[in-house]
């Protein structure tokens, strides 16, 4: 199929649940694919986009739900909008709802789609518990035994320590570091004070609260009705702290590395339910529609870096392309989002990009990207005050920056993430 | 061999196949010429050639009973007796085929298997139905004031048993396909596309095993047991069929003879033997099709049919598509129209409330209601949670745009529904319509500021909404005969049945109910006790009292309906003073605890005596029970001509069924209309008059009564 050069991806609405840390257990009773419904619905209803005109939902999540592998496609079934919509999901780490983003983005481009619903989810509240392979050959063979005294036979070979659980470990597969870990290699190469960590983690709240008391999430985050009972409506993010200090911050202890380490439950993002949707569109359908974009897709690369090194690079590695693809450098551009993973991760890469030798190692230029003005970066906070739901982050930083600009009238953002694995994304809004 | 409502076809084997095709209508019934045919059919399966039968459909359905409107033209016992005699003759001798000549008969079964479809059924040897959600077999006839008059009473307990027979029989209700296995109405549950195969392939094997004495397990189910204990003994039966009469007056009040007469000919049956229970099966059928009972269901199963057809509308105007309905209010009212919008209209709802706690409220009850399907696996898991995906609320005017249709179930407030109104036209574009769940404001007032009259109209719900059958539409002068057909064609999707009525205070059943209890309250004013006068209409028919409706409904929800009817009608309307004193002393009935009646933990007890003091009326004297009756039924009827008279309604049909699917009125009386035509005009006119001159004006007659009166004719 020929491209059609004239298309231009339309970001016409988004809209996402209340961001909980899991441990509070507020949303433990909502499953991934019951957030992502729940969202999903809602932006169809206020979107009043008519779902027989929707042509796919992209959707992903990270730590897959083992009864709705394709959640994209349990959405659609589960959902208002017609069996016969199609449907795919994908999974990239912490940039997985840029991804899902991209992939709509890409087929819109195409013309291969006109309207499509893109969004991701994470529910860390309730993992897949699995069981050793010793526990799981016992049980298959229970299963498969014809009769009784087979089913005895193979569950007389339990042993105690074969039913302890399994829980997915937030660790690099390639390396066995877990992200806590690369974030205290970072600090420390870098050298990342635990001060600075603190103060970047407590304007983070600051922003995000002040966000919130101007209203500017008021359209974003859909309050939720938790089912089966309906009695509680989560109406807002419970992450953001108005009551944090430098000085609360600083008595945490660190979490990974505890003899001399940084990186604090404070100054980290925390494991987060939550779910986010963005409603797509080519912009000519948009227009022809009534909607109003709220932003456009200007460009966007993905990165990855040697695992081995320092992990959580991405944002570095992504931008220059994504710049450069956009014909930009980075003081044309209004706003910086950048994925807040750890406090130390951040002022990572902020180094790097203002760093002409990180530019000539990593990236094989001879200057650097830029030096970050601090008014037009994570403005409204970021995934350390706000959530880190793995699946939900990208879509949730695509629709603030969207709604930003249209506020704004106009102007040019960045949004970018790091992810597991080395990886790194970069998406660049105009309006 | 062919035939014109049968397909006919013999195998090698030997087995007759008999698809049933009525060849005049797109469902099979049993009307007098097919069965006519059907003895043709008969005397062809008797020849020789023929080993084996398996009777089924050609149609969606396996055989939906006999053909109603053959009823209505019976005019004696005899006539009776002989046209049942035609279906009797040709099912015995289906029967014969495998009883003396050794021949199988298989019923393969699928779709509807009622009335005369399930006697034809009991009439074979074998029977398999398909696991079909539209298969289910049942006797359905006491719902037309009748019995099963081709064997059922007989046939169905026979293999059944006589408490599920009993059951089945007396309650009317149709079983499912595992239901039917259950009771072993049903040898075998099988998938659709194998139904004719597994039937044929039963026959063969019926035919070619030795006829054996089965081997008989110990059973010693508790239900086996209780059905020695109670079925097989004299003194058991005799306790069985006791029971059984008691718990049917209950529900019948001893209105209705045809369960009566169900009971006995299974009785007759049980004692006597099949050939007795058959001759007493034939009499009752004769006497019940002639009754006035019987006449009267069935002219409200021909209305409720002839609703179905109807658009509403007189025009050619065709109903809008309807996919996304708001509700407003998340109160019972509106948490039970989204209820049936979502799960019988497959609708996507959307709650608007004032709060999200409001919010909550309405999915809750929606989800609550949703639950009972899952736990009668009507529904699965998944079909609840997609029901329950389709259903979203909100506190903001958010996403309500592009809503197909809005029905506000908002504080009856006249003000505040004109302010709805006026916010969701500001919401949403030209072709959303905006309906009105008021029982008793004008939808002309609603819509007097409205931008676009012509999408105003109302939906009038009656409480529990998933219970109650009727929806009462009102049509303004403004609304488009569009905006009235997608209302109607809404409506029928909740499973509603439809009347439409020409707007006015109160419309129709709010409009009759407001004579009806005022004359209620000018009885106490005389004297007579709640017990007496709430006693007198359930004895008449209605479900509850007068008195016991007004603690239902809410003392102070009647009280301000009272005034806007006083103020739309005038004296006629007024209705006695004192009863703003319930009003005074807080007695809201049955939702703050205080009314006519009291109330324990809301659990109705006796009658409130201290009411009567409240009121400041003397000392109870008896009242005759035949005066309250006359009295309140008469206010009824002469208030439903006038809704006629003024074209608030626009037939005599739509009244009726009004008054019953919305109000209670009893249905073995037909309805107001069907009731004057029973009684005469002139002799209501008669009544009417004598009761004007004793009590005043409120009695008048309406004119349309004398109109009818004196050229004698019919309402219905």
């Amino acid at each position: 199929m020929a491209a059609k050069k004239s298309r231009r991806v339309a970001i016409v609405d988004g809209l996402r649940t209340p961001f909980t840390k899991s441990a509070s257990g507020l949303l433990k009773h909502q499953s991934t694919l019951d957030m992502s419904s729940a969202v999903v619905e809602e932006l169809v209803a206020r979107s009043g986009v008519d779902t027989s005109a929707l042509d796919r939902l992209v959707f992903g999540t990270v730590v897959q739900d083992v009864d709705s592998p394709n959640i994209a496609r349990e959405i659609v079934l589960a959902g208002p909008m017609p069996d016969t919509t199609d449907a795919f999901s994908v999974t990239r780490a912490c940039a997985t709802s840029t991804q899902s983003f991209i992939d709509g983005a890409q087929a819109i481009l195409l013309g291969d789609v006109d309207i499509v619903i893109t969004g991701g989810a994470e529910s860390l509240s309730n993992p897949p518990i699995t069981y050793s392979d010793r526990f799981t050959d016992i049980l298959l063979e229970a299963n498969a035994a014809r009769d009784l005294p087979g089913k005895v036979r193979a569950f007389s070979r339990v042993r105690p320590r074969d039913l302890a659980p399994h829980t997915p470990a937030i660790a690099e597969r390639s390396t066995d570091e877990t992200m806590g870990d690369s974030a205290e290699k970072m600090a420390r190469e870098n050298g990342i004070a635990r001060e600075d960590q603190d103060k970047y983690a407590l304007e983070s709240h600051t922003k995000t609260i002040a966000a919130w008391e101007a209203g500017v999430f008021d359209n974003e985050v859909m309050p939720y009705p938790l089912p089966p009972q309906y009695k509680e409506t989560l109406e807002r993010d419970t992450i953001p702290r108005a009551d944090s200090t430098l000085e609360k911050l600083s008595t945490l202890r660190p979490v990974f590395d505890r003899t001399y380490g940084s990186v604090t439950a404070g100054n980290s993002s925390p494991l987060t339910d939550g779910a986010a949707a963005l409603l797509l569109m080519d912009e000519s359908v948009a227009k022809a529609l009534g909607y109003e974009p709220k932003a456009y897709l200007r460009s966007y690369s993905f990165a990855a870096v040697d695992p081995n090194w320092q992990l959580l690079m991405g944002p570095a590695l992504a931008t220059p392309i994504a710049l450069d693809r956009a014909g930009m450098t980075l003081d044309d551009l209004d706003l910086i989002d950048m994925h807040e993973a750890f406090a130390a991760q951040v002022l990572s890469n902020v180094q790097a990009f203002a760093s002409e030798s990180f530019a000539r190692e990593r990236l094989g230029r001879d200057k650097a990207i830029g030096e970050i003005d601090e008014t037009k970066f994570n403005i409204y906070g970021g995934s350390i005050s706000i959530g880190h739901p793995f699946g939900a982050t990208g879509a949730r930083q695509i629709m603030t920056m969207a709604n930003e600009l249209d506020r704004r009238g106009g102007g040019t953002a960045l949004v970018t993430q790091c992810a597991a694995g080395g990886i790194g994304a970069a998406v660049i809004l105009e309006k | 061999m062919t035939f014109k409502n049968f397909h006919f076809e013999l195998d090698d084997d030997g087995v007759a196949t008999v698809l049933i095709d009525r060849h005049d209508a797109s469902m099979n019934t049993l009307g007098e010429e097919l069965v006519l045919e059907l003895a043709s059919v008969v005397d062809r399966l008797e020849e020789d050639d023929v080993r084996a039968v398996v009777i089924g459909s050609a149609k969606k359905d396996f055989l939906a009973g006999a053909d109603i409107r053959m009823f209505s033209s019976l005019s004696s016992q005899d006539e009776a007796i002989e046209a049942l005699g035609a279906l009797h003759a040709p099912f015995d001798r289906i029967e014969a085929l495998h009883r003396t000549a050794g021949k199988p008969v298989v019923a393969a079964i699928d779709g509807a298997c009622l009335g005369g479809g399930l006697e034809l059924a009991l009439a074979a040897s074998i029977r398999v139905c398909t696991n079909n959600s539209r298969t289910q077999l049942g006797q359905p006839e006491v719902q037309l004031g009748l019995i099963p008059g081709a064997g059922g009473t007989q046939r169905l307990p026979e293999l059944i048993g006589l408490a599920s027979g009993l059951e089945m029989i007396v309650s009317g209700k149709p079983v499912r396909p595992y239901k039917a296995r259950k009771l072993g109405l049903v040898d075998e549950v099988v998938p659709k596309e194998f139904l004719l195969d597994i039937a044929r392939k039963r026959a063969l094997e019926s035919r070619d095993s030795e006829p054996q004495q089965r081997v008989i397990a110990l059973d010693l189910s508790a239900k086996t047991l209780q059905r020695l204990a109670l079925e097989k003994n004299p003194a058991g039966r005799s306790l069985l069929f006791k029971k059984a009469t008691e718990l049917m007056m209950k529900e019948t009040g001893g209105h209705y003879p045809a369960p009566e007469r169900a009971i006995e000919a299974i009785q007759i049956g049980a004692e006597h033997g099949r050939d007795a229970g058959i001759a007493a099966e034939l009499r009752f059928f004769a006497e019940l099709v002639l009754t006035p009972e019987s006449a009267a269901l069935q002219s409200i199963f021909f209305a409720t049919q002839s609703l179905k057809g109807d658009s509403g509308v007189d025009s050619e105007a065709t109903p809008r598509k309807v996919d996304s309905i708001a509700v407003l209010g998340g109160g019972l009212m509106g948490a039970g129209i989204g209820s049936v919008s979502a799960i019988k209209a497959g609708a996507i709802v959307r709650f608007k409330e004032v709060d999200t706690a409001g919010v909550g409220r309405g999915l809750a009850h929606v989800s609550k209601s949703v639950g009972k399907h899952a736990k009668r696996r009507r529904m699965t898991a998944f079909e609840v949670e997609k029901i329950m995906n389709r259903v979203t609320g909100s506190s903001s005017w958010k996403g309500f745009g592009r809503t197909d249709l809005v029905i506000e179930a908002v504080f009856e407030d006249l003000d505040l529904k004109r302010s709805m109104l006026a916010d969701v036209e500001r919401v949403t574009e030209p072709g959303t319509i905006f309906a009105s769940n008021t029982s008793s404001i004008p939808i002309t007032a609603i819509a007097a500021h409205a931008a676009r009259p012509e999408d105003v109209i109302g939906m009038h719900y009656f409480s529990p909404v998933e219970k109650m059958p009727l929806l009462e539409i009102v049509a303004t002068e403004a609304t488009s005969d569009e905006t009235t057909a997608t209302a109607v064609a809404v409506g029928k999707a909740q499973g509603k049945t439809v009347i439409v009525v020409n707007d006015g205070t109160g419309f129709y059943t709010t409009r009759v109910l407001g004579p009806y209890s005022n004359e209620a309250g000018f009885l106490l004013e005389e004297g007579a006790s709640v017990e007496d006068i709430d006693g007198a209409m359930t004895d008449w028919g209605f479900p509850v009292g007068p008195l016991l409706l007004a603690d239902e409904v809410g003392i102070d929800v009647g009280a301000h309906i009272a005034v806007i009817m006083a103020d739309a009608f005038g004296s006629r309307m007024q209705g006695p003073a004192f009863m703003k004193n319930l009003v005074a002393d807080d007695r809201k009935g049955r939702k703050n605890g205080k009314g006519f009646y009291l109330y324990d933990k809301g659990e109705r007890q006796g009658v409130d005596d201290s009411v009567y003091e409240v009121l400041g009326v003397g000392g109870r004297i008896a009242v005759s029970r035949t005066d309250i009756q006359e009295r309140m039924s008469l206010a009824f009827i002469n208030e439903a001509a006038r809704c006629l008279e003024d074209g608030i309604l626009r037939s005599a049909r739509d009244g009726d069924i009004g008054a019953i699917y919305g109000l209670g009125y009893p249905p073995f009386r037909g309805g107001p209309f069907w009731t004057i035509d029973q009684m005469g005009a002139q002799a209501v006119v008669d009544k009417l008059i004598i009761l004007a001159a004793k009590h005043g004006e409120r009695f008048e007659p309406a004119q349309i009564l004398r109109d009818h009166a004196a050229d004698g004719s019919k309402f219905r």
